[in-house]
């Protein structure tokens, strides 16, 4: 009889080998499940895993959707470990770009070097304002911010939608609902000549450095951790649950709105409804995968990215809807989590105890 | 504004099948909870089920054997999140959003080849004498039997869950599942029971959304209705009955926004759209005034479970 028994300390092996487990096993099931629709799974696969690195456009595309989603991923892994579930980053990934974008918009033609800053401030503002109204009700009333912060994505959504459609629209614009171009300075610099790469993925980097350091060496980091793990132990120790909700939800806020800045200003140019492309969610599975550590955020943002352009080229060539990338996803969560039980636990082959009747 | 065109009748109807969705929900989400699981996979199991009824009812062209399908379905999706969830003890919260994000992709594959179909008519259950009722026969006697069934649902978890033995063996399992171990309870099967049980019931209302109400196949039609469940369910206080108003109030609510936008209020409809996700919060914060609150919900709600020994 097979029976989980439980470590006396985690395994170090478990925690690391874990991830590139789940990976692996959700390649086999997601094969299987391409399969059973119909599709060639082996060309699946290779075109939504291995064609995106194939060749030098798709190699710096891999950095534009890495980008937000180490941006978010990083804020998201701070609140995770304390148990604060930003669940609604999406919402303020969304209204990031908004304040970012209404930002460069009002001073639309004026060039210099602090329009863009400009924008980046305002997004951040816009992404830690939202974010502030999970947190506060939290706080204040003890709601929950998972089911709020969720709410608030789907009215980011309808507000980007009627703001495209009414006072942020191209007066020029034949009526589209879609805001004017960026002009050049309110555009983001380009990394990589002749690509859309641009300076946004040196800030990610940055951050996530930033984030190693406050999590290793500073008693922030600490409070975050003692308080997912040892609640009770954390109030002992003074540490203020009230100030980690509204910081974990400040910061993961604040990031993600400066994702929504720099993919406004980025690779998109302009305000549209269509702006908002899951990256707030798909962020959630980049903080698992890198195991809610920075480095580890940074690498699993490499992976994720290459399943969107991959999801991407598969739509075009496999006929396969936007939505079938979140299957992958979905699945891939679901492994991670279900490999942790090996973190802690191991797997015995053990006789049925005998019974007692004689 | 012509208000005349609004019959009153017709409104409470549509309030009723607009909430019908919502309750199925948020009743199995309450039995999960009350066994001591959160599963906030809602939102995926719904639209699963719809898109399984809905593809069901299509091709079979009974809408009879659409419902069982999105019922079946709802259920086979809540059995893999009460593997990693229960058997492997994974962090519930995160297996919830994982079923939903899975959930949502595998309905848009699943849906490709059905976008745009219409739904076998659903037929309605006409009632001799008290259909023709003028008034109260239009607004309560000529639903459909899911309508019926939600109701008699509603009535049925309230017994369960509070007159018989079983519903207080699941209770004592969601209250302190060590203590209803040490009894001899399996809480680990019965909490799985639960979870199917409420795979079911939000697969059921994917089901009654895609053939019933809307009745068609789009691509994330649930917008966020899973949530709403998972809200009415803390609205109720884990009660069936408070469940039934609370779903009430969320079809109000639509209906209400709907019937605004027809008129052409002039207003953008993007704005009277939001109402629902506004509304959810703002009961969210309204009945979290109420302090003993806090103290109704389950005590080992979202708590794994390893049995020792």
């Amino acid at each position: 009889m097979l029976r989980l028994e439980p470590r006396k300390e985690p395994s170090r092996l478990m925690v690391w080998a874990t991830p590139p487990a789940a990976v692996l096993l959700t390649l086999v099931f997601g094969m299987v499940l391409f399969a059973a629709l119909g599709k060639d799974p082996l060309r699946t696969v290779e075109i939504i895993f291995v064609e995106p690195l194939l060749s030098p456009f798709s190699r710096a595309e891999l950095l534009v959707k890495a980008a937000p989603l180490v941006l978010i991923g990083v804020g998201l892994s701070l609140g995770f470990r304390a148990g604060v579930w930003n669940i609604g980053a999406e919402g303020q990934f969304i209204i990031g770009a908004v304040a970012g974008g209404a930002a460069g918009l009002a001073v639309y033609d004026t060039p210099g070097l602090w329009v863009l800053p400009m924008m980046c401030a305002a997004g951040m503002l816009g992404g830690f304002a939202w974010a502030m109204i999970p947190a506060i009700l939290r706080i204040r009333f003890n709601t929950n911010e998972i089911l709020v912060s969720l709410m608030l994505v789907y009215v980011a959504e309808l507000w980007l939608s009627a703001l495209v459609g009414g006072p942020l629209r191209d007066p020029e614009g034949f009526n589209f609902p879609e805001s004017r171009l960026f002009h050049d300075s309110a555009t983001m610099p380009i990394l990589i000549e002749g690509t859309r790469a641009h300076v946004g993925v040196l800030v990610a980097l940055a951050v996530a450095g930033l984030a190693w350091l406050a999590l290793q060496r500073h008693v922030f980091g600490f409070s975050l951790k003692v308080m997912g793990q040892a609640p009770r132990a954390a109030r002992f120790a003074g540490f203020s649950e009230r100030r980690a909700v509204l910081a974990c939800m400040g910061v993961s806020g604040a990031l993600a709105g400066l994702a929504g800045v720099f993919e406004a200003a980025g690779p998109v140019g302009q305000l549209v409804p269509g702006l908002p492309a899951g990256y707030g969610f798909t962020a959630i599975i980049v903080a698992f995968l890198g195991r809610l550590h920075p480095g580890g955020v940074v690498l699993a943002g490499g992976v994720m990215a290459l399943t969107y352009i991959g999801g991407e080229s598969a739509q075009l060539e496999m006929q396969l809807p936007a939505a079938a990338i979140s299957v992958f996803q979905g699945m891939l969560l679901f492994f991670l989590l279900g490999a942790d039980v090996f973190v802690n636990h191991r797997l015995r082959l053990r006789r049925a105890p005998a019974t007692e009747s004689a | 504004m012509d208000l005349s065109v609004l019959n009153p009748a017709a409104i409470g109807a549509a309030l009723i099948v607009a909430a019908t969705p919502l309750l199925f929900a948020a009743l199995g989400e309450l039995v999960v909870e009350k066994s001591g699981v959160l599963n906030l996979g809602v939102e995926g199991m719904m639209i699963v089920g719809a898109i399984a009824g809905f593809a069901a009812a299509v091709e079979t062209g009974s809408p009879l054997l659409g419902v069982v399908a999105s019922a079946a379905a709802g259920a086979t999706l809540s059995a893999v999140f009460a593997f990693f969830a229960l058997i492997l003890m994974a962090n519930q919260v995160a297996t919830g959003l994982a079923l939903t994000m899975f959930g949502l992709g595998l309905a848009a594959m699943l849906g490709q080849p059905y976008s745009g179909m219409p739904a076998p008519e659903f037929p309605a259950l006409s009632l001799p004498v008290l259909s023709d009722l003028p008034f109260f026969g239009r607004l309560l006697f000529s639903h459909d039997p899911l309508v019926y069934l939600s109701l008699a649902l509603t009535a049925g978890t309230w017994l369960w869950l509070g007159r018989s033995r079983a519903g207080l063996i699941l209770r004592a399992v969601g209250e302190n599942h060590h203590a209803a171990h040490a009894i001899g309870y399996r809480v680990t099967a019965i909490r799985f029971a639960a979870v199917l049980f409420g795979g079911a019931c939000a697969g059921l209302g994917g089901g009654y959304l895609a053939l019933v109400q809307t009745p068609l196949w789009v691509e994330g039609m649930t917008a966020g209705r899973g949530w709403i469940a998972l809200a009415i369910v803390v609205f109720a206080s884990w009660r069936p009955w408070r469940a039934l108003l609370g779903a009430y109030v969320f079809g109000g609510v639509t209906i209400v926004q709907l019937n605004l936008q027809a008129l052409g209020v002039s207003i953008q409809s993007q704005y009277l759209s939001m109402t629902p996700y506004l509304a959810t919060i703002l009961v969210l914060v309204l009945i979290s005034g109420e302090r003993r609150r806090a103290a109704e919900a389950p005590a080992c709600l979202g708590k794994p479970f390893r049995a020792e020994g």
